[in-house]
């Protein structure tokens, strides 16, 4: 990072100045060319392709306060052979889970290359203390999370005090240790698109390895014209930076269509360097069987029933 | 590497019958002399269909029967004209892929653009002036507005149907009748329309379909049975129109030429710009009278711009109009290829510095590479000639009054864009613009019920919304 990008976040001052000073986003026309790029038509050879991809990049997830062990050791199974009957069909990226699940799937998932990632930080609503927080995050990580899913305080943001959004995310980068850090901006909460063109940059400039829409507690969650300014902060970040970071839309993603969708928005938008499940990922629960029966459908020609799919 | 399938949209839903006549007091009839020639796709250079070259007393033949027809239509009640203006616009969108395919077959324009923009726009004309035939007496001409006659309307090739739309629907819902000859390169569509009109049951000789080159058009415009004029098309064409029919009483509308400024100031939202600038020349291969074919940008922002203009333009997809994933289609014919590459050549020849994306071009039909010129000054030809095509000029400016004073500094005066999140400066600009539509951070957008027209060499009259119908009334 420069020293021009550091110093920015020396006070809500700098900071200010220099998240209001990025270029605006018009809503309408940003909305307009996310509705441009649904159009697009992906068929036969494009649609097997993308839906592998698809399936490579879902991060499967379970928030529910009755996640149990048993539902978490049933998930991670579906992670790994997300079609039993058929090997072709990829691993998804990773499961996503509660900290205190973590451990779980830690022990279900090791050596397999499936990665554990863990919401944490007051999830979701972010309302707690800072120490609080990092005790969060170190429980997860401690218990094996490869990956930390941090929701920013929304209320601070709105605020204007950017410096503690900014220092939290700091903080809890520095708490990751060697995890990946995923920044959720709860785009539906900020509102407009200046805010959430303001909060990537904010995220990034704050440490975080990725920037995701949404907890999938919040309307609207990942919607194309919040991913698809998303990506294109990613996009100005790498190139004043030199730092890649990466995109998740999470929640309101759940069929093959939506999915390839988002595709095709990473695709013109940042160019096939962020189409790997390293630099894109979609947060998800019921997209996947949905995936898997486009696959299917594809392959054999026909649909299957839904008893067909496991239910995990 | 994530690449797009070929997804091309069936060409089957649409009939082409191997020649056609003429549209006359609603039949179909054969030319009296006239030649037949052939229409092309030119994507392909695959001939579609023949159609006749309406001669002088063809021509005749169709204004005798708007006029007989005449008589009759006017005499209806506005509902009961509004009834078959509803007819025809529930049948356009009924057979709107139809329609949609068939344009970009014989336009070579972009299916999806056919599809999402042209089509929906030609049904909401003939909806939106279908709701003002019973209400004449309200749009501010008087308490019961006559209409003129007979009008005679010669339309471009660029947006064969949208015109045909824009021409016909508020000339009937005035009560007139109409002959309307489309351009000789892309009459499929009002060929088509002809048939929609006969399905609507439309009293005969209401609407007359003369296809046909310049002779034709020039036949009506000059035939001394017909009240009206109206043209859209180049700006040479309308001034020899201009000069015919002075004195002679007819009313004229004319919609011309344009090399409209697209403005982007410093403070623009960036990513939406440069959408707004694709979407201002590269639309419809650039083949349109309101282009925005001057970049006008803040010279603090020029590089920043110009580099996110130049990777957006490498995303753009070239190839087979009926593709559902192309954006730009091909060039309409090989005159309009030759007039756009003569003009690119000057552009480089001047000192201008041209830049493609790297594309390939497929081996037939006629096509030619989004292409950005930079480097331009007002005195250059690229800069003050409509190119017609997906040429961009791009030019500097410091302060909005230079801003201003260049956009202003042509002899057209057609269209415009701002592109600002400054909402003050939006309409300061747009008091001092000279241009029949100043977009605000958007461009190329039209409705049915915002007029349109130019100042200048731009034309004179406008089209759309209420003020379209003083051109059709006697007033």
């Amino acid at each position: 990072m420069t020293t021009s990008l550091a110093d920015v976040a020396t006070s809500n001052a700098t900071l200010r100045t220099f998240l209001h000073g990025l270029p605006g986003v018009d809503r309408v026309g940003a909305d307009q060319r996310a509705a441009m790029l649904a159009t697009r038509s992906i068929k036969t050879t494009a649609k097997a392709q993308a839906i592998d991809l698809a399936i490579g990049m879902v991060d499967l997830t379970t928030l529910e306060g009755a996640d149990t062990p048993g539902k978490v050791r049933a998930m991670c199974a579906k992670a790994l052979h997300p079609d039993p009957a058929d090997p072709s069909v990829p691993r998804v990226a990773a499961v996503c889970v509660y900290p205190d699940l973590v451990a779980e799937a830690a022990t279900a998932l090791r050596g397999t290359g499936v990665k554990v990632a863990s919401v944490a930080t007051a999830f979701p609503s972010g309302r707690s203390s800072l120490d609080v927080k990092i005790a969060d995050t170190g429980f997860a990580v401690a218990a094996g999370a490869d990956e930390i899913d941090m929701v920013i305080d929304r209320g601070a943001f709105l605020a204007g005090d950017y410096v503690k959004v900014f220092e939290e995310i700091v903080a809890i980068k520095a708490a990751c240790g060697a995890a990946h850090l995923k920044v959720i901006l709860e785009t539906g909460e900020l509102s407009t698109y200046d805010n959430v063109r303001r909060a990537s940059w904010l995220a990034m400039l704050a440490g975080g390895d990725f920037i995701k829409t949404s907890t999938g507690k919040v309307q609207p969650a990942a919607t194309l014209p919040v991913t698809l300014i998303m990506l294109e902060a990613v996009r100005d970040f790498l190139a004043v930076s030199g730092r890649k970071v990466g995109v998740k839309p999470a929640g309101g993603i759940r069929t093959t269509k939506d999915a390839i969708k988002m595709l095709v928005l990473v695709n013109e938008t940042v160019g096939e360097g962020w189409l790997s499940p390293d630099w894109f990922r979609l947060g998800a629960s019921t997209l996947l069987n949905d995936l898997l029966m486009q696959r299917q459908k594809m392959a054999t020609g026909r649909y299957a029933g839904p008893d067909y799919f496991t239910l995990d | 590497m994530f690449e797009y399938a070929p997804a091309p949209e069936s060409r089957d839903v649409v009939d082409i019958r191997p020649s056609y006549g003429l549209f006359i007091d609603g039949e179909w009839v054969d030319s009296q002399g006239g030649e037949l020639h052939k229409t092309v796709n030119p994507a392909s250079e695959e001939v579609l269909a023949e159609v006749a070259w309406a001669t002088e007393a063809d021509v005749d033949r169709a204004v005798s029967a708007a006029r007989k027809a005449f008589g009759v239509w006017s005499a209806l009640p506005g509902s009961e004209r509004a009834k078959y203006l509803f007819r025809i616009a529930r049948i356009i969108q009924e057979r709107s892929r139809e329609l949609a395919v068939l344009e970009s077959l014989d336009n070579g324009k972009p299916i999806r653009e056919s599809r999402d923009v042209d089509l929906p726009l030609v049904a909401a004309h003939f909806f939106y002036y279908a709701g003002w035939a019973d209400k004449l007496g309200y749009a501010g001409y008087g308490p019961s507005p006559r209409p003129l006659g007979v009008a005679g309307q010669v339309i471009p090739w660029n947006f064969p149907l949208l015109m045909l739309a824009w021409k016909i629907a508020p000339a009937l819902a005035c009560g007139n009748t109409v002959v309307l000859k489309p351009a000789e390169t892309t009459p499929l569509t009002a060929l088509l329309f002809a048939e929609i009109c006969a399905q609507a049951d439309l009293p005969p000789g209401v609407v007359n379909i003369v296809t046909g080159a310049g002779q034709t058009g020039a036949a009506l415009v000059d035939h001394p049975d017909v009240d009206k004029v109206a043209f859209t098309g180049s700006t040479e064409v309308g001034r020899r129109i201009a000069r015919s029919v002075a004195g002679s009483g007819k009313k004229v509308t004319l919609e011309l030429g344009g090399k409209a400024a697209n403005i982007v100031f410093e403070d623009a939202a960036l990513d939406q710009a440069v959408e707004g600038i694709v979407n201002g020349i590269f639309f419809n291969q650039g083949h349109v009278c309101c282009a925005g074919s001057r970049l006008l940008v803040q010279e603090s922002i020029e590089t920043e711009l110009l580099d996110a203009l130049k990777r957006r333009l490498g995303t753009l997809r070239l190839g087979d109009p009926l593709d559902k994933n192309t954006d730009i289609g091909a060039i309409n014919s090989a005159a309009q290829l030759a007039k756009i590459r003569e003009l690119s050549d000057l552009g480089e020849a001047e000192g201008a510095e041209r830049w493609s994306p790297a594309c390939s071009l497929p081996d037939k039909g006629f096509w030619f590479p989004p292409t950005i010129f930079t480097g331009v000054a007002q005195s250059h030809r690229i800069a003050r000639e409509e190119v017609f095509g997906p040429v961009l000029s791009v030019l500097t400016f410091r302060t909005p009054a230079e801003a201003v004073e260049k956009a202003n500094n042509t002899p057209f005066g057609l269209s415009a864009g701002v592109w600002t999140e400054k909402g003050s400066r939006i309409l300061w600009m747009a008091s001092r613009l000279r241009a029949g539509v100043v977009w605000a951070n958007t461009f190329n957008r039209f409705d049915p019920t915002s007029p349109f027209g130019g100042y200048k060499e731009s034309g004179y009259g406008r089209e759309g919304g209420r003020h379209g119908l003083e051109a059709y009334l006697d007033v």
